[in-house]
C-alpha cells in the first residue's frame, strides 16, 4: 500500500542517492519484494524505499530526510529476525545496515572491540580467534545475524546460561536518534557514571533509533570445554534431568534440549548423530578451567543418568563437539524438511514447569490441527516451540497464530514471559497486556516517546496498536485474528 | 500496519515450474536466512536480492506469476554465481542448483539476449562444446596467437582495452596454449601397475582435453600407479555441464545421454573426474533425466558410478613409494567441489600423504574465485570483486603454490596472480601428486 505518488517517489529517490549514491537505493517493486519479511514469514509488508547508508553520516542525512517527510523508517540487519521487528510500516524506508560491516578496532588488552552493527556476529569471533578470544553472546543465527539486529533484540543463545545475553556484552554505542542528531550511549568501559543509557538502548528493538556503532567486549577463550549428549525415550525424564544438573549446583554454560520431530528434523539436515528414534536429547555444555573439568563432567552425566538417559555420551573430540552444535544451531531452519513453513514461539517459564508446559503446548497444536517440534534453551526455561504448517492451505496462517497466542497465554500464566530472545517486534505486539498492565505500558511508551517522539522510528512495534489513538504514521488499525477470538486485547 | 495477507497473493495452483522445470524445492525454504553471509555475492553487495533467499524468492515469486522477468529479475538471477555455497549451509535442504538452473532456462528461453551474446552462445554451445575438432581447431587458432607473439604485443600495448564488451576478461583468461604434441590425446587404455585394484573410466573434458591435457595424462598415471586400469573412452564429448548452467536444457539433456552410453560401454567400475563442474553435473544426471522413463534407471546407475579423482584416491592410502616435495602450498576448493559434491576432507588428506609439503589453510577457501564456469565473461565486474578478494586471501598465506581441483579456478587464480605480478604457481591437485610420483613437471597451461 505504498502511499507515495509516483512523482513523490521519483523525486526523493533523487535525495536519497544524493546522501548514499546511485547505488545505495532501491525502489523497484521486484527488490522491494525479497524485503518484505524477515525470518518470520507470516508478516509481510512493503517499503517505498531500501537505502543502503555506509557512514553514520548517512543514516543521520536518511533520518532527517524522512522526518522532514512524515515517512516512517526502520533499520534492517540481516533480517533474521523472528517477530517481524524489521518490517516498515506499509511504505516508508528501510535503511539496511548491511555495508556498514567493519570491524573499525580491537582492542585486546582492554578486551574490547569497536564494530559497525552491520558486522556478521559470527565474524566478529573469527576476527579475534586467532588471539584466542571470542564474542559471547551466540544467537543460533550467529553465522548470519548482525550484531546491530543482536543489541536491538538483546539477543541471546545456548551460552546466555553462563554468560548473559548481550546487554551484558555492550560497553557503549553510537546512535543515530530518531531526530538525525549523532550521540554516544556508554562508552569504553564496563561503568559509566549517570544514566545506563547504553542499557536502556540495547533491546529497544529499533524503536529509539539506530546503532551506527558498537562497543563489545570480547572475552579469552575458556581453556577447556566439554559436550555432553544425553538421550531420552521420555521427554519428562529430560526434563526433570534439567532440574537436577541446576538443583546440583553446576553451572552449565549451556543446557540445550530437542524433541523427536527436531532431532529428525535435525539428522535430514547434517547427520549430526543424534539418535533419531530417542523422545528428546539434551545437549549440555561446561566449560572453564581445566582442572576439575572431568569431576564436573561426571557429575553431569550421573545426574542425566539419575534422571533416566537411555544413554550419555561425551563428545570425543572438537569435530564431534562442531557436528552436534551445527545440528542444535540449524533446528529452525531444519525444519524445512518436515515442512514448507513453521512459526518459531518464544516463551520463557520457570524451569520447573517445563513438563507441564510442554504437555499444553502439545495439546494445544494438536488441537489447532497442526505440528510442533520443540527445540529449546532448556537451562534458562527459554521455549520455542516451532509450529509447523503450509501456508497454502486455506487460513493454516490464521490457525498457527491462534495456536501461537494460546501458548503464550500458557507461558504467561505460570509465571512467564512472552519473549526470552526474539522480541516483540509486530508479531507479540498484541500479547504485551498478557503481561503489563495498562500502567506499565503507559510507562515504557512514555520512555518510548522520550527517544522517538515523532513515532516515525519503527512504528508499530513492541505496544499494542491502540484503537482509539493511532500512532503517527500510515499505521491503520486493523483487528487481529486473535483480538477477533478474544485472545488479545487492546487498550 | 503490516499483517497477515491471507492467500490473496498465492495465483499459482499446482506444482511449480520454470521453462518446464520443477522448482517446488522453493516451498523448502523457510526464510531463515542462515545462508545469507555465504553467499559472495550478498557479501560484496548487501543487496538481498543478490542473496540465496532474495533469489529463491524472485524464483518462487517468478514461477507464481508474482513477478515477471523483468530486467531487475534477470539481473538478480543472472549475477548468481551457481556456486552452491549456499546449499552447504541451508538446514532446510533447499536444492538451489536445480532451481536456478531452471530460472536461468527460462531466462534464456524468454530473453534470449542480443546478438551478440546469441552468437556467443551458439559458437560455444552449439558448436565448440558438442564437437571435439571445431574446439581442437580454435586451440591451434589461440596457440597461433600465442607463440607469434601477437599476445605478448597485445598485453604490453594495453591494446586490450580496445577490445569490445567483455572480450577483455576473455583475453586476460586465455591459458598459454601447450604445444600441439602435448595436446595429444590419451591413449584408450592405460594398465594398472602393481596389484589391481579397480576398472576405472576417465573423463577427458571437452575443455580440459584441449587446454589441460597435462593434467588427463597426470591422472591416468597417478591412477594406474594405484592399482587402476584406467579406460579412456573414445568418442566422449563434453557432459553438457556448461550448458545446464547456462540455460541451454535441450542440448544439456542430449549431451547427457551420449555421456552415459559412451561411459557404459566402457564397463567401468567408477567414471573419475578431475574437472569439477563436470563431475557435480554428472552426478546429478539422475536428477536431470528424471523425468524420462527410458532413461531415468540408466541415468541413476551412472550418476552413482561417478567419482571426483580425489573422492576416489582417498578411499585407500596413496600406493607407495612417494618422493618428498618440498613446496609450502594452501588448497583452494572449487565450488562444484566442495559445495556440488561436498567434498572436503579428501583433497587435503591426500596432500597430507605428499611427504615434504607444507600446507597452509586458506582463508574462505571455499569461497567462488568468480571463475563459475562462463561467469568471469558474463559477470566480469563482479567476478573481478571475487577474485581480488581471493588472491588478497592466496598472498596471505605465503604459499608458493596454490592447489585446486578444476581448470576454471586454475585459469582465474592464474590470471589474478599474473596481473599483481604474483610468482605463485598454480596447480591441479593430481599434478603433484603425480610430481611425488616422480614425474618431471610438465609444461603446465
Ligand atoms: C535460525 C534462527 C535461529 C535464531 N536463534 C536465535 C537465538 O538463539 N537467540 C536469539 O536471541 N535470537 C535468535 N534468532 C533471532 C534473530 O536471529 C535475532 O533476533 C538477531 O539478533 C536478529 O539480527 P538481524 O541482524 O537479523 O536483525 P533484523 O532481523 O534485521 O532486525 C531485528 C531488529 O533489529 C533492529 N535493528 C537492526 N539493526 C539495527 C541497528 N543498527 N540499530 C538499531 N536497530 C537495529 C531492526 O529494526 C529489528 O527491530 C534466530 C533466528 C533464526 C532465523
Ligand atoms: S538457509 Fe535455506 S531455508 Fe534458510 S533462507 Fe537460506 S535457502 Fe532458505
Ligand atoms: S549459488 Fe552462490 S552466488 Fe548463487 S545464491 Fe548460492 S551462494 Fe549465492
Amino acid at each position: 500500500m505504498a502511499t507515495l505518488t509516483s512523482g513523490r517517489k521519483t523525486a526523493l529517490r533523487r535525495e536519497l542517492e544524493a546522501i548514499v549514491g546511485p547505488g545505495g537505493v532501491l525502489s523497484d517493486p521486484d527488490e522491494l519484494l525479497v524485503y518484505e519479511s524477515d525470518g518470520l514469514t507470516l508478516f509481510r509488508a512493503l517499503a517505498d524505499f531500501v537505502v543502503f547508508p555506509t557512514s553514520a553520516e548517512h543514516v543521520a542525512a536518511v533520518v532527517r530526510l524522512a522526518g522532514r517527510e512524515g515517512l516512517p523508517f526502520v533499520a534492517r540487519g540481516a533480517g533474521t529476525g523472528l517477530s517481524g521487528g524489521c518490517l516498515p510500516a506499509e511504505g516508508g524506508l528501510v535503511i539496511s545496515m548491511m555495508r556498514m560491516n567493519r570491524i573499525l578496532e580491537i582492542d585486546y588488552e582492554n578486551q574490547l572491540a569497536v564494530v559497525e552493527p552491520g558486522l556478521v556476529n559470527l565474524h566478529l569471533s573469527w576476527a579475534v580467534v586467532p588471539k584466542g578470544y571470542y564474542y559471547a553472546p551466540d544467537p543460533s543465527s550467529q553465522q548470519a545475524c548482525t550484531l546491530g539486529g543482536n543489541i536491538a533484540n538483546n539477543s541471546g543463545g545456548p551460552h546466555t546460561l553462563k554468560y548473559g545475553v548481550t546487554t551484558n556484552h555492550v560497553l557503549g554505542l553510537e546512535v543515530v536518534m530518531p531526530d538525525g542528531e549523532i550521540v554516544w550511549l556508554g562508552g569504553r568501559t564496563r561503568a559509566t557514571p549517570g544514566y545506563d543509557l547504553a542499557g536502556v538502548f540495547v533491546g529497544s528493538e529499533g524503536t529509539f533509533g539506530i546503532a551506527t556503532k558498537i562497543v563489545v567486549r570480547i572475552l579469552k577463550k575458556p581453556q577447556a570445554v566439554k559436550t555432553v549428549l544425553a538421550v531420552f525415550d521420555q521427554v519428562d525424564h529430560a526434563s526433570a534431568a534439567v532440574s537436577a544438573i541446576i538443583a546440583r549446583g553446576l553451572v552449565p554454560a549451556a543446557v540445550e534440549m530437542m524433541d523427536q520431530l527436531t532431532i529428525q528434523a535435525v539428522e535430514d539436515a547434517f547427520g549430526c548423530g543424534y539418535p533419531r528414534d530417542a523422545a528428546a536429547a539434551l545437549l549440555v555444555e561446561l566449560d572453564g578451567l581445566r582442572v576439575g573439568m572431568d569431576a564436573q563432567t561426571e557429575r553431569i552425566v550421573q545426574a542425566c543418568r539419575d534422571a533416566g538417559a537411555r544413554e550419555v555420551r561425551t563428545a570425543r573430540d572438537e569435530a564431534e563437539r562442531a557436528l552436534l552444535w551445527k545440528g542444535r544451531k540449524s533446528a529452525f531452519g531444519a525444519f524445512g524438511r518436515v515442512s514448507p513453513a513453521y512459526m518459531v514461539m518464544d516463551g520463557v517459564i520457570p524451569r520447573t514447569k517445563l513438563p507441564y508446559v510442554l504437555r499444553r503446548v502439545n495439546e494445544i497444536v494438536a488441537a489447532h490441527g497442526l505440528r510442533v517440534g520443540n527445540v529449546f534453551h532448556a537451562g534458562d526455561g527459554n521455549l520455542h516451540p516451532n509450529i509447523l504448517y503450509d501456508p497454502r492451505v486455506p487460513g493454516a496462517e490464521a490457525r498457527v497464530v491462534e495456536a501461537g497466542a494460546e501458548i503464550m497465554k500458557v507461558c504467561a500464566e505460570v509465571g512467564g514471559s512472552i519473549s526470552g530472545e526474539h522480541g516483540i517486534g509486530l508479531e507479540k505486539a498484541d500479547f504485551m497486556p498478557f503481561i503489563f498492565s495498562a500502567a506499565d505500558l503507559a510507562v515504557m511508551q512514555r520512555l518510548k516517546n522520550a527517544f522517538n517522539p515523532t513515532g516515525l522510528c519503527n512504528p508499530g512495534k513492541v505496544f499494542p496498536t491502540k484503537k482509539s489513538c493511532v500512532e503517527v504514521g500510515p499505521v491503520a488499525y486493523t483487528p487481529h485474528a486473535i483480538e477477533a477470538k478474544g485472545l488479545a486485547q487492546r487498550f | 500496519m503490516a499483517h497477515i495477507v491471507e492467500d490473496a497473493r498465492r495465483t499459482a495452483t499446482g506444482p511449480l515450474v520454470l521453462h518446464g522445470l520443477s522448482v517446488e524445492g522453493v516451498n523448502q525454504c523457510v526464510h531463515c536466512g542462515l545462508c545469507l553471509a555465504s553467499c559472495p555475492t550478498f557479501a560484496e553487495l548487501g543487496t538481498e536480492m543478490d542473496s540465496p533467499r532474495g533469489r529463491i524468492f524472485l524464483i518462487k515469486a517468478l514461477a507464481e506469476g508474482r513477478t515477471a522477468l523483468t530486467d531487475t529479475t534477470v539481473q538478480h538471477l543472472s549475477l548468481c554465481l551457481d556456486c552452491r555455497a549456499c546449499e552447504t549451509v541451508c538446514p532446510a535442504g533447499v536444492p538451489y542448483g536445480r532451481l536456478i538452473e531452471a530460472a536461468k532456462a527460462e531466462i534464456e528461453h524468454a530473453r534470449p539476449g542480443s546478438p551478440a551474446r546469441r552468437l556467443f552462445r551458439w559458437l560455444n554451445f552449439g558448436l565448440l562444446l558438442g564437437r571435439p575438432w571445431a574446439l581442437r581447431l580454435a586451440a591451434t587458432a589461440l596457440r597461433l596467437y600465442q607463440v607469434s607473439g601477437l599476445q605478448a604485443l597485445v598485453r604490453r600495448s594495453r591494446l586490450v582495452r580496445l577490445l569490445p564488451g567483455t572480450l577483455p576478461a576473455w583475453e586476460a583468461l586465455l591459458p598459454s596454449l601447450p604445444p600441439r604434441h602435448e595436446r595429444a590425446p590419451l591413449p584408450s587404455y592405460v594398465m594398472a601397475e602393481g596389484a589391481r585394484r579397480a576398472r576405472v573410466a576417465l573423463l577427458t573434458g571437452c575443455v580440459q582435453s584441449v587446454v589441460f591435457g597435462a593434467h588427463n595424462r597426470a591422472t591416468a598415471r597417478v591412477l594406474a600407479k594405484n592399482g587402476c586400469d584406467v579406460i579412456v573412452p573414445e568418442g566422449q564429448g563434453c557432459c553438457g555441464a556448461l550448458n545446464a548452467h547456462g540455460g541451454d536444457h535441450a542440448r544439456a539433456l542430449e549431451m547427457s545421454r551420449r555421456t552415459i552410453e559412451t561411459f557404459e560401454a566402457a564397463r567401468a567400475d567408477a567414471v573419475i573426474v578431475n574437472t569439477s563442474g563436470c563431475g557435480a553435473h554428472m552426478k546429478g544426471y539422475g536428477a536431470l533425466l528424471d523425468g524420462d522413463p527410458a532413461w531415468a534407471e540408466r541415468a541413476r546407475r551412472f550418476a552413482a558410478s561417478v567419482q571426483d579423482l580425489s573422492e576416489f584416491l582417498a578411499k585407500a592410502p596413496l600406493v607407495p613409494p612417494l618422493s618428498p616435495v618440498a613446496l609450502r602450498v594452501t588448497y583452494h576448493d572449487p565450488c562444484h567441489v566442495v559445495h556440488g559434491q561436498k567434498i572436503r576432507k579428501e583433497p587435503r588428506q591426500l596432500l597430507a600423504q605428499i611427504p615434504g609439503l607444507s600446507v597452509v589453510d586458506l582463508v574462505e577457501s571455499d569461497w567462488c574465485c568468480g571463475s563459475a564456469g562462463i561467469y568471469n565473461l558474463t559477470q566480469p565486474e563482479m567476478a573481478g570483486r571475487l577474485l581480488e578478494r581471493k588472491i588478497r586471501h592466496v598472498l596471505e598465506t605465503g604459499a608458493e603454490a596454490v592447489v585446486t581441483a578444476n581448470p576454471g579456478c586454475i585459469l582465474q587464480i592464474q590470471a589474478g596472480l599474473r596481473a599483481r605480478g604474483a610468482e605463485v604457481q598454480v596447480l591441479h591437485l593430481v599434478e603433484l601428486l603425480d610430481r611425488a610420483y616422480g614425474r618431471p613437471a610438465e609444461r603446465g597451461p
